[in-house]
């Protein structure tokens, strides 16, 4: 008997039509304006863009992390066929750190450095399976052991100022595993690493992932990242997805001007990394003040008249080998 | 740990004698001495009889020989005895030490528990109402000194409701609660006047805390708010709450001599006033030498406190 999976028809997550605003000193700022993502169970795919593009804030208010000043305007984000933005305080609670886990760039910063990284990992299994604490630390040590740190029963005892970044962050996944979520979103997890450590921890990442069979969503502005460890990619501009594919097409057949930019600035495997101000020139629109048009259209190459008026919407491509492949560009129709 | 407590306790050793060195050489610059009050209330003025006085009360001898008489006596718990009543100062200190202790322990409870929780309440409802009438409140609490609320307290009472705080001291291993009754009314005078500062400076901690990558990761784990707030945000906010609440000792003190003053406690600090008023200078000494004490020593126990609240800190 043949039966597809589950995970071929309903996705795991689904971002519909996203929008999220913050009050400021400078008005109002769209940070993500109607913004459509899709993730499958076990898939990972991969949110690029340039820094301010609002790839933090679409994760932030998958688990309602926003601060005070921020308003989802419009929009849905279903997780296993439910709104997050509709649930309750106590509901989204339940699901944070059990059902979705998020891991974030800063590693020094991101642990609590007076409690123990023993109560720091075991915190979620305890509150969200109900252990006790002898028993969820036993489990931590366990995570510290998958995430290969060395010593872990010593080492539950310790604090954050006793590991090293790359430690930490080690720490940060055993924490985001110890509830065995299926979506973990990573927020540039490896930016502020050292070059041979980051390769190691999204290694890592991947491995664990895959073993778990938990989706990810990977956050990063390095497209070299991207090829290595995500099926899907969505690009991000100025709170918009301008382009979304897997890798495979976005790298063959790329149909969004920037996505062609960002590529161009890739760092190629011999050397020196090429200046990006000479593959992408100006710089990335002040969301308080957008153009009419396409955002991207002050920076782009083959702008048109239509550009600058029109907002393009997101459509599937053509001349490409996915067939979900999507691009918001009026030069590629 | 032991190692490190017996190295802070040595150390305590030479900021005592410089602190008493200065004691005893300001006293003596009081202008007025010991013996003209003494000759004015004895009605004699000769100079005879001054230099008979003097060479009894040992005041003859050169400031630093006195100095180190003092000292020699100190060491071995001897402080010498009062110039007028002619009692040992350290029974005085004994009978008047714990008085005193107890005002304060009492204020600083006061203190404590009224300014976590409302700094606390304040940082985490910023610009609610609330927060806007803790501060207002903090703020006059800054501005008034307990001197005056204890006055209004003694007289407005009397006037409209014909009642006043209980003056009557009354032991506290004698009758706790009459004693209770007594201490009460100075001691949430003081320890509202010194909790305005402590409540601001929590304030500011947990709206700073509450800012930091840590807490984002408390609530991305799924923890409830009380549990961000009272686990993993207060035990950070606390660190530098704790350091100004050791820096309020001498206020504490301070304000405990005044307050005893209005409300007839007799505690080190009416010792203090009218062995000062009377330049009775071993008294003074005494009282000076317990005080310096105890605040070293409640500067210890911050450390020490400091250390637990915060691990980066141990084992140093
Ligand atoms: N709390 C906030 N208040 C006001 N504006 C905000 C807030 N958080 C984000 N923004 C704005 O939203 C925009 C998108 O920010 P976001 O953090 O999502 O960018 P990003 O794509 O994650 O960039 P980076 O690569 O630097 O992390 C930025 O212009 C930022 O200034
Ligand atoms: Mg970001």
């Amino acid at each position: 008997m043949m039966t597809a999976p589950a995970d071929q028809t309903a996705p795991l997550l689904e971002i519909e039509d996203l929008s999220v605003a913050f009050r400021t000193e400078r008005g109002l700022v769209r940070a993500v304006d109607g913004a459509n993502l899709t993730l499958r169970a076990g898939e990972t795919l991969a949110l690029v863009g340039e820094s301010g593009s609002g790839k933090s804030v679409t994760a932030l208010s998958i688990l309602g992390l926003l601060g005070d000043n921020a308003r989802v305007e419009r929009g849905r984000i279903l997780f296993e066929g439910e709104d997050l933005l509709r649930l309750d305080r106590r509901a989204l609670r339940g699901i944070r750190g059990h059902r979705i886990s998020m891991i974030f760039q800063e590693p020094m910063s991101s642990l609590n450095p007076v409690l123990t990284i023993g109560r720091q990992v075991a915190e979620p299994i305890r509150l969200h399976q109900g252990r006790s604490w002898p028993e969820a630390l036993d489990q931590a040590a366990e995570l510290l052991a998958r995430v290969a740190i060395p010593d872990p029963r010593e080492r539950l005892a310790q604090y954050p100022h006793h590991f090293s970044g790359g430690m930490r962050q080690r720490v940060m996944i055993a924490m985001a595993l110890a509830c065995q979520p299926r979506l973990i979103i990573a927020d540039e997890p490896t930016t502020a690493l050292d070059v041979t450590v980051q390769a190691q921890i999204l290694e890592l990442l991947k491995t664990l992932t895959r073993e778990t069979g938990a989706a990810l969503l990977l956050i990063t502005h390095d497209l070299g990242v991207v090829a290595r460890y995500a099926e899907r990619v969505a690009v991000m501009y100025a709170g918009r997805i301008v382009e979304s594919a897997s890798a495979r097409a976005l790298y063959g057949t790329p149909r969004h001007p920037y996505t062609e930019g960002l590529m161009a600035s890739v760092p190629s495997l011999t050397g020196e990394p090429r200046a990006r101000l000479l593959t992408i020139s100006g710089q990335p629109p002040d969301l308080a003040d957008l153009p009419p048009g396409c955002a991207f259209a002050p920076r782009c190459p083959h702008v048109h008249e239509l550009c600058r008026g029109t907002v393009p919407a997101l459509q599937p491509a053509t001349g490409t080998s996915d067939r979900d492949h999507r691009s918001a560009c009026h030069g590629y129709p | 740990m032991r190692a490190f407590l017996i190295r802070r306790l040595l150390a305590l050793v030479p900021t005592l004698l410089f602190a008493s060195l200065i004691v005893f050489g300001a006293m003596r610059l009081i202008p007025g001495d010991v013996i003209d009050l003494m000759m004015a209330q004895n009605d004699v003025s000769t100079t005879h009889d001054r230099a008979a006085i003097e060479a009894a009360l040992g005041l003859d001898a050169p400031v630093h020989v006195q100095y180190v008489r003092w000292l020699g006596g100190a060491l071995t718990g001897d402080l010498g005895r009062s110039l007028w009543q002619n009692t040992p100062v350290a029974s005085q200190l004994a009978a008047t030490l714990p008085i005193t202790f107890e005002l304060g322990l009492l204020a600083l409870l006061v203190s404590i528990s009224v300014a976590l929780p409302i700094g606390i309440y304040s940082a985490i409802r910023q610009d609610t109402a609330g927060d806007y009438a803790a501060r207002s409140f903090s703020l006059i609490m800054l501005a008034v000194p307990s001197f005056w609320i204890g006055t209004l307290v003694m007289v407005f009472p009397s006037v409209w409701w014909r009642w006043s705080p209980p003056l009557e001291y009354t032991p506290f291993f004698t009758d706790p609660l009459t004693n209770l009754r007594h201490m009460l009314v100075p001691a949430i005078i003081l320890g509202l006047a010194i909790s305005a500062v402590t409540m601001r400076m929590t304030r500011t901690m947990m709206l700073e805390v509450m800012r930091q990558d840590y807490i984002r990761t408390a609530r991305a784990k799924g923890l409830s708010e009380r549990v961000v707030v009272l686990v993993h945000a207060l035990r950070n906010g606390l660190i530098p709450v704790v350091t100004l609440i050791g820096l309020q000792a001498p206020l504490l003190i301070g304000g405990a001599v005044i307050l005893e003053q209005i409300f007839v406690v007799p505690g080190m600090g009416l010792l203090l006033l009218e062995a000062v008023f009377q330049r009775d200078y071993p008294v003074i000494s005494g009282v000076f030498l317990v005080t310096g004490v105890g605040i070293l020593l409640i500067n210890l126990l911050v450390d020490l406190t400091y250390g637990w609240l915060d691990p980066r800190v141990r084992h140093r």
